[in-house]
């Protein structure tokens, strides 16, 4: 035990980084064709910090979700790449106590004996090593809170089946303890621990989900789209929890989303994703600013906003390309409104556009100088381009 | 022509008559009697709403679920009976109809359903779906008139190639396709009247636009008053001339779309307003989201809140908003709300708007739209 505290002091003064996701690909083997759902992702995780995927349905980004988790099973194939993951060595309560309020009895270390770095391969781990990552380690909130949750079985138990699963040499009384705890941290009465999920309203619901998430107090939450079937107001609820309770247990999260205006608010960071591809990434005061891509550009100008002046707000014409035969190239040339040769041919890589910005990479010819000369367009040039595609698209 | 461009023309700014006129619309859903000498149980869905649609104005309708605003796009549609009010369409009352008379009604009001992935027929094709208006309401005499029609309905809904588009099934066409089908489907009865129930929230945020910019054009083209309903206020902003706001069954407050929504009176619309996301609210020095000054949800129609039915919730609310539901108060420039704050009926301008909950945290407005004042035309205004 004394090592591991040891262990544990050096984790927490190392790197920030908590997962590393490199050159990523996922791909779904159907009978008319592959579909390569998720193709050469690549960013990196740091502690603490919420990480919003954002993109139009069918870009990925919930398979992206899952592979990390490794949750997918066949036909899905991950084809290529790694998911590296930094753990925090866990110390029990007579180490530094990690979390203020929730305190985890024996919650041990992860790290294989022989390792040398804390650094684990999730792509490479087993199943067995798999069931005592996935909650402890790494968490989800799956989309519909009305699926995700047993008809049948009250909240409590269900909050309880995640400590009895993984927490086996607690008592029954102790599980309980930790259960009221948990709906307590998450805003619903400790009353509720003997409801039905049929007798909570959608917010609550969303909230016991989240619950269980924060059950093993995890380092990660992947979190796919946890308030789309809410409605504004209790959206909004859902969001200050989850920073609340960011705050409070310093855990990251993957916010999945489609509905960028929610994730600017939200995020540290945010990845565009068309086509399987991170198109832009950045941080979101960045994107928000100046966005590089005209893919991003355009998801930004997609919805009205409540305040100042009325921007004219043209949408992006056409839709998504069918992955199983993604454009050559650009896989936004199509759709893209200053498509210019190369996009069809050659493939963009993510790069800095901007000495200025260094951490906004963009995958997109515009700043590539060799390419395209003439410089990289701005505001102005973006909203004329997409005017007349707007007037295009109208006019047929 | 840019969607812009046409919410800022004055729309011949005051239709002379209504064409479809709401008079204190009630509907209640009777529940299963548990006591057979216990009293009548109901959901109270509606309660008193009156309002009045314009030919060639859009008029939003937003609430959170639950506040009973796709109720009253069903009792317009003729879908359910309203329990009591008067809905009159052009002039003239629509009864209680049946069989023909039901038939030609829906010839003029049509509405377009929330989730176009349910609202076509899986085992029919386009050409099925936008045949069967055409041959009922007797628009087309044969086959010929009918594929006419269809492509140019499918043309006209920018579904193109039309000949395409016009043998596919609903399983072979994207959400936002689909959505313009079921458009299309609605136009082919030629309405003067189109119920939008949410029709994109289903949708992705990048097609979204799309289908509201169609639309906001067929209500110019067609001269069309069109119902939109939804849940996101901003986009209420962008599509309508004037906003009505529910809550629990109760409109809450209404008037021309640019007063309701940056003057916001009613404190509800002002906690709807402070939940909606904005990017411009964004500071990229300081972490969090800030707080929403009051919680909870939508209470239970079945046994609502007495009084204003929003007092539960309310941080100002006075003993006076238990007993019972203020009348509309004038706060001028056409703008209207339902909250004791601002008077009980008549007219009440000076009132200095002491509620203010939708303050933003200082709004940062990015260079190059630092303007303070919005540099658009003020709306025409009621009266």
């Amino acid at each position: 035990m004394a090592d591991i505290l040891v262990n544990g002091k050096q984790a927490r003064t190392g790197s920030k980084t908590l997962l590393e996701v490199k050159h990523l690909s996922v791909d779904y083997l159907a009978s008319s064709g592959v579909v390569h759902a998720v193709t050469d992702v690549s960013f990196t995780l740091e502690r603490g910090e919420i990480l919003g995927l954002a993109g139009e349905s069918g870009c990925g980004k919930s398979t992206l979700a899952y592979a990390i988790a490794r949750l997918l099973r066949p036909p899905a194939l991950i084809t290529e790449g790694e998911v590296l993951y930094h753990p925090r060595v866990r110390t029990d309560e007579t180490g530094a106590p990690r979390v203020s309020t929730v305190s985890m009895p024996g919650k041990g270390p992860l790290a294989r004996p022989g390792e040398t770095e804390e650094t684990i391969d999730i792509m490479t781990m087993s199943s067995s090593e798999l069931r005592a990552f996935r909650w402890t380690e790494l968490a989800i909130v799956f989309q519909s809170a009305m699926n995700a949750l047993n008809p049948v079985m009250k909240i409590g138990t269900q909050i309880m089946d995640v400590l009895q699963a993984h927490r086996p040499e607690m008592g029954p009384d102790a599980r309980k303890q930790r259960a009221l705890e948990l709906l307590k941290v998450v805003g619903i009465a400790p009353d509720r621990i003997n409801s039905y999920p049929h007798e909570l309203s959608g917010g609550m619901r969303q909230r016991a989900i989240i619950a269980i998430a924060l059950a093993l107090s995890p380092e990660i939450i992947i979190m796919d789209e946890p308030t789309t079937a809410l409605d504004v107001v209790m959206q909004r609820e859902i969001l200050i929890e989850i920073m609340r309770l960011r705050e409070e247990f310093d855990f990251s999260v993957i916010f999945i989303t489609h509905d960028l205006s929610l994730l600017l608010e939200l995020a540290d960071k945010i990845a565009i994703m068309y086509a399987g591809r991170i198109v832009e990434q950045g941080t979101s005061f960045d994107l928000y600013e100046h966005p590089r891509h005209p893919y991003s550009y355009g998801l930004l100008h997609s919805f009205p906003t409540i305040r100042g002046p009325r921007r004219n707000v043209t949408g992006i014409p056409g839709s998504p390309p069918d992955l199983r035969a993604v454009p050559k190239g650009c896989a936004f040339h199509p759709r893209c409104p200053f498509a210019f040769a190369p996009c069809s041919s050659i493939l963009p890589t993510l790069e800095p556009s901007n000495p200025q910005t260094p951490e906004q990479l963009v995958a997109c010819h515009l700043y590539n100088t060799n390419l395209h000369p003439a410089g990289s367009p701005d505001e102005e040039e973006f909203a004329a381009r997409y005017a007349t595609l707007a007037e295009r698209s109208k006019g047929r | 022509m840019n969607a812009l461009d046409q919410l800022q023309t004055p729309s011949d700014a005051r239709p002379e008559t209504p064409i479809m006129e709401i008079e204190h619309l009630r509907k209640l859903f009777p529940l299963r009697q548990i006591n057979l000498f216990g009293p009548q149980r109901a959901v109270h869905a509606v309660e008193d709403s009156s309002f009045a649609l314009y030919p060639g104005r859009a008029t939003a309708l937003v609430g959170e679920s639950g506040s009973g605003k796709t109720t009253i796009a069903r009792m317009l549609a003729r879908l359910y009976d309203p329990t009591s009010g008067t809905i009159l369409f052009q002039g003239k009352p629509v009864k209680l109809t049946r069989g023909a008379a039901l038939r030609q009604y829906r010839r003029h009001v049509q509405l377009v359903f929330q989730d176009p992935f349910s609202s076509l027929n899986p085992v029919h094709s386009v050409e099925y779906h936008l045949s069967r208006p055409l041959r009922v309401y007797g628009h087309a005499r044969n086959k010929r008139e009918v594929t006419e029609q269809i492509l140019t309905l499918l043309n006209r809904v920018s579904l193109t190639p039309a000949e395409q588009f016009i043998q596919k099934f609903p399983h072979q066409l994207s959400g936002g396709q689909r959505q313009r089908v079921a458009i299309a489907r609605a136009l082919a009865a030629q309405p003067e009247v189109l119920l939008a129930d949410e029709p994109v929230s289903m949708l992705d945020v990048s097609i979204r636009l799309d289908i509201l910019n169609l639309l906001l054009r067929l209500k110019q083209e067609e001269h069309l008053a069109l119902l939109y309903i939804t849940h996101d206020i901003a986009s209420a902003l962008y599509f309508a001339e004037e906003t009505l706001v529910m809550y629990a069954g109760q409109m809450v407050e209404g008037g021309p779309s640019e007063e309701v929504i940056q003057r916001p009176k009613h404190p509800y619309t002002q906690l709807l307003l402070s939940a909606a996301p904005d990017p411009d609210r964004m500071d990229p020095n300081q972490r969090g989201l800030g707080t929403l000054p009051t919680r909870g949800e939508i209470p239970s129609l079945i046994n609502p809140p007495t009084g204003c039915r929003f007092h539960p919730r309310c941080p100002y609310a006075m003993p006076v908003c238990r007993e019972r539901f203020p009348e509309r108060t004038d706060v001028g420039n056409g703008h209207w709300t339902h909250c004791f704050y601002y008077g009980d009926g008549g007219s009440n301008t000076e009132q200095p708007p002491l509620l203010n909950l939708a303050v933003p945290p200082t709004p940062r407005r990015k260079a190059g739209r630092t303007q303070e004042q919005p540099d658009y035309p003020e709306m025409k205004e009621n009266e």
